[in-house]
């Protein structure tokens, strides 16, 4: 999804110098960004057709018939995969949008509120604090996964919901992305104004600089939804119960069931395109909070 | 901005030490020591296994043996291969490894290098001899001690499609001289086709292909390790599938791949060297070629022979993280040796058993599906599965297999020399098991 944005996103930029030029020159211009423009569209767009096309092939078709060509066995495939376990996939996808939508908002929670303390208090330590945030931000999470479930072991937490929501909550992402954009949005005037009021800096945070800082926050909600969604390596060492996987550790589960049984492709390409959906749809519905002005509602001094 | 907190961070910051600090020692008191055995009184196990169906495998024992002797096993499934091997490795740093693991058999002297596995030699009395000699010398690792029940077996064989055998008038090959033979004629008459292909992406065929030849790769000598990867059986070998690679009588791409699948449904590849698994595999990959093949034995290295290797398989294992060693080891007994556990093992989970009485059971009467036209299917197979030859795994398979993968991938793709892989394959064998902190003889 993002870099579908960032790809379209630069050869757009290149077309605006081209349109001061005059008639000929802008034609060769437009020309060569819409090419690149459209490469880039069916590079991201091809896989995901891939997956389309092929959830809707049979067993029979999946490899013999041409890629392109649609198949005729979707329902079945929905069917099978409903069937597959007494229909453990739905309790895989439930596990998904409970990780995914608690831990991303709970992430958002934590991330808002020590984004904003970083962004508008002053005290001792705070470059410090946050060049460590920085620090974590360069970490890959995978790295953290072995030592984390140690940590978790010793307080008996593994293999329960906790054991992945947990360690999701804090993300140093998530801290850095509220920092700037508390910086960014909430005047210090408006806190000043505040305090001369009489509210408390907690009725301060809630009432005032909490709906400034809404479009950003949006975004660290998505980014955390997204990653939690995708993440495999954390869930994979802390789980044990399959009724507990998230979709992304059911899935492999289809995949690896031994030499002696074949892995069971339609199923987990029905289950990765019915995994996208709600991917998309909440990239629908969200996206309208992200064109709010950076400022709006606020003081300008 | 001057208005700040400083005395309410502090607070915040004061708070959230003594916060780690509670969850710390909170931690030390989770860790105390849980060594000690309880066998008596109901006793619930965990089990991880990948196999499908064996929730129901265990809900036979749960219901019947089980219930008498209060002991209740819970499968929690997993994924199957490498991976699955790390996430007990941590979990055994932990101390929650489950009382129960599947492990495929060249993936338990790394585990029992790790201390994970307990030895219940004492607890399987007799069960040895229901096994073929092969299969259990591998859960014994040439000790005294026990340390896993076999419970499937992959004996190798040689899987051709019949129709176009006939059609290209070619001769199922008894030794690899032969089997060398057929692939280029096959190319002569067909060059689009090809009679399989050298692929680097399982090592576990080319382990199996080497154990039939002869090679040990692991060896124990006293305290010191001996790796013979580069040995001459396995030269034999990797110069027999180099020399046909690099003249291209078969084909060297990998497989497993769509395009490995599409090759095996147009009859593009026509023949397959597998194991006793491979109807499920080709159910899916080729499943528009039911019916159209045919198993035989392994190609020999010389005429009048009878070996094959082995190419996956797994056991049963009790971890010493398990507080009900004995019902555990009872549990893993019953799953491996009892006719109804073993029918239903079939049934559920598609498994070939290593129990020897088992492979010639009623569930083994018919063919598989997709073999249909070789009635006899499985009575071949049990006489294949006795000549299986025996294997000498050692604690570092992963790395070894990983260094295959590489070497042998690269030099498949270029058709280059498969001894220099082998080298690669020996020496980065050795090293890692040198880092590792075992003593190697050069």
């Amino acid at each position: 999804m993002s870099s579908l944005a960032v790809r379209k996103a630069a050869p757009a930029a290149g077309t605006t110098p081209g349109t001061a030029q005059g008639p000929p020159l802008r034609r060769r211009i437009a020309f060569v960004p819409t090419l690149t423009l459209l490469l880039g569209a069916i590079y991201c767009l091809l896989p995901v057709a891939w997956v389309v096309i092929a959830a809707t092939k049979s067993g029979r078709e999946l490899f013999s018939t041409f890629t392109f060509l649609p198949g005729t066995g979707f329902a079945e495939n929905l069917s099978d995969l409903n069937a597959y376990r007494d229909g453990v996939y739905w309790k895989w996808m439930g596990n998904s949008a409970l990780y995914a939508g608690l831990g991303a908002l709970l992430s958002t929670a934590v991330s808002a509120l020590s984004g904003y303390a970083l962004a508008i208090y002053r005290f001792r330590g705070r470059e410090t604090v946050f060049s460590i945030l920085l620090a974590g931000v360069l970490m890959p999470p995978v790295i953290l996964a072995i030592p984390q479930y140690l940590l978790l072991a010793k307080a008996d937490l593994t293999d329960s919901y906790a054991s992945v929501l947990l360690p999701l909550i804090l993300s140093p992402y998530g801290v850095y992305l509220a920092r700037i954009y508390a910086t960014a949005a909430v005047p210090s005037d408006v806190v000043e104004a505040g305090r001369m009021d009489g509210a408390s800096e907690w009725r301060i945070f809630t009432r005032v600089a909490l709906p400034m800082m809404i479009p950003g926050l949006v975004t660290v909600f998505l980014f955390q939804f997204v990653a939690v969604w995708n993440n495999f390596l954390l869930p994979y060492i802390m789980l044990s119960d399959d009724e507990k996987f998230p979709i992304t550790l059911g899935l492999f589960t289809l995949l690896e069931q031994g030499a002696n049984t074949p892995a069971l492709y339609t199923l987990v390409i029905t289950g990765a395109l019915l995994a996208v959906i709600p991917l998309i749809a909440l990239f629908l519905v969200i996206q309208r909070f992200w064109s709010l002005d950076l400022l709006s509602g606020a003081v300008k001094s | 901005m001057p208005n700040t907190k400083p005395r309410r961070l502090r607070q915040v910051a004061a708070t959230s030490v003594a916060v780690v600090l509670g969850a710390t020692a909170l931690a030390a008191c989770g860790s105390s020591d849980e060594d000690s055995e309880a066998d008596s009184g109901p006793v619930s196990l965990t089990y991880w296994s990948w196999t499908p169906g064996m929730d129901k495998v265990a809900d036979l024992w749960n219901k019947g043996p089980g219930k008498d002797e209060q002991i209740t096993v819970t499968v929690k499934k997993q994924a199957s291969g490498d991976t699955l091997v790390t996430k007990i490795l941590t979990a055994h740093k932990a101390k929650k490894a489950p009382d129960l693991v599947q492990t495929e058999y060249q993936a338990l002297p790394t585990l029992v290098s790790n201390d994970v596995l307990a030895d219940i030699a004492g607890d399987v009395d007799g069960v040895q001899d229901k096994f073929a000699e092969g299969v259990w010398q591998q859960t014994t690792l040439g000790s005294d001690a026990v340390y896993a029940i076999p419970q499937d077996s992959g004996p190798m064989m040689f899987y051709y499609r019949e129709d176009l055998f006939k059609q290209y008038e070619l001769e199922v090959p008894k030794t690899w001289e032969e089997f060398a033979e057929t692939a280029r004629a096959l190319k002569k008459k067909s060059p689009d086709t090809d009679l399989t292909t050298f692929s680097a992406n399982d090592s576990g065929q080319f382990a199996g292909l080497a154990q039939q030849a002869g090679a040990k790769w692991w060896t124990t000598e006293g305290e010191t390790w001996k790796v013979g990867i580069d040995d001459a059986a396995t030269q034999k070998v990797a110069d027999f599938w180099g020399g046909l690679v690099e003249e291209g009588a078969i084909d060297n791409q990998p497989m497993y791949t769509p395009a490995w699948n599409k090759a095996l449904n147009t009859g593009k590849q026509i023949a397959w060297v597998s194991a006793v698994w491979a109807p499920g595999t080709l159910t899916t990959a080729a499943p528009g070629t039911k019916g159209k093949w045919a198993m035989a034995p392994l190609p020999q290295w010389s005429a009048g022979e009878n070996v094959t290797g082995s190419w996956g398989g797994s056991s049963t294992a009790v971890t010493t993280d398990s507080k009900n060693k004995s019902a555990a080891a009872k549990f893993a007994t019953w799953l491996n040796t009892d006719p109804a556990a073993l029918t239903a093992l079939a049934k559920e989970g598609g498994i070939y058993p290593a129990a020897t009485t088992a492979q010639t059971s009623d569930a083994f009467t018919e063919p598989p599906a997709f073999f249909s036209n070789q009635p006899d299917f499985y009575t071949q197979a049990s006489e294949i599965a006795k000549t299986t030859a025996p294997s000498a795994w050692g604690p570092n398979v992963n790395v070894a297999y990983t260094t295959f993968k590489d070497a042998f991938g690269k030099a498949a793709k270029d058709k280059s020399d498969f001894g220099a892989a082998l080298k690669t394959m020996q020496d980065d064998t050795v090293a890692d098991m040198k880092k590792q902190g075992f003593e190697v003889a050069e």
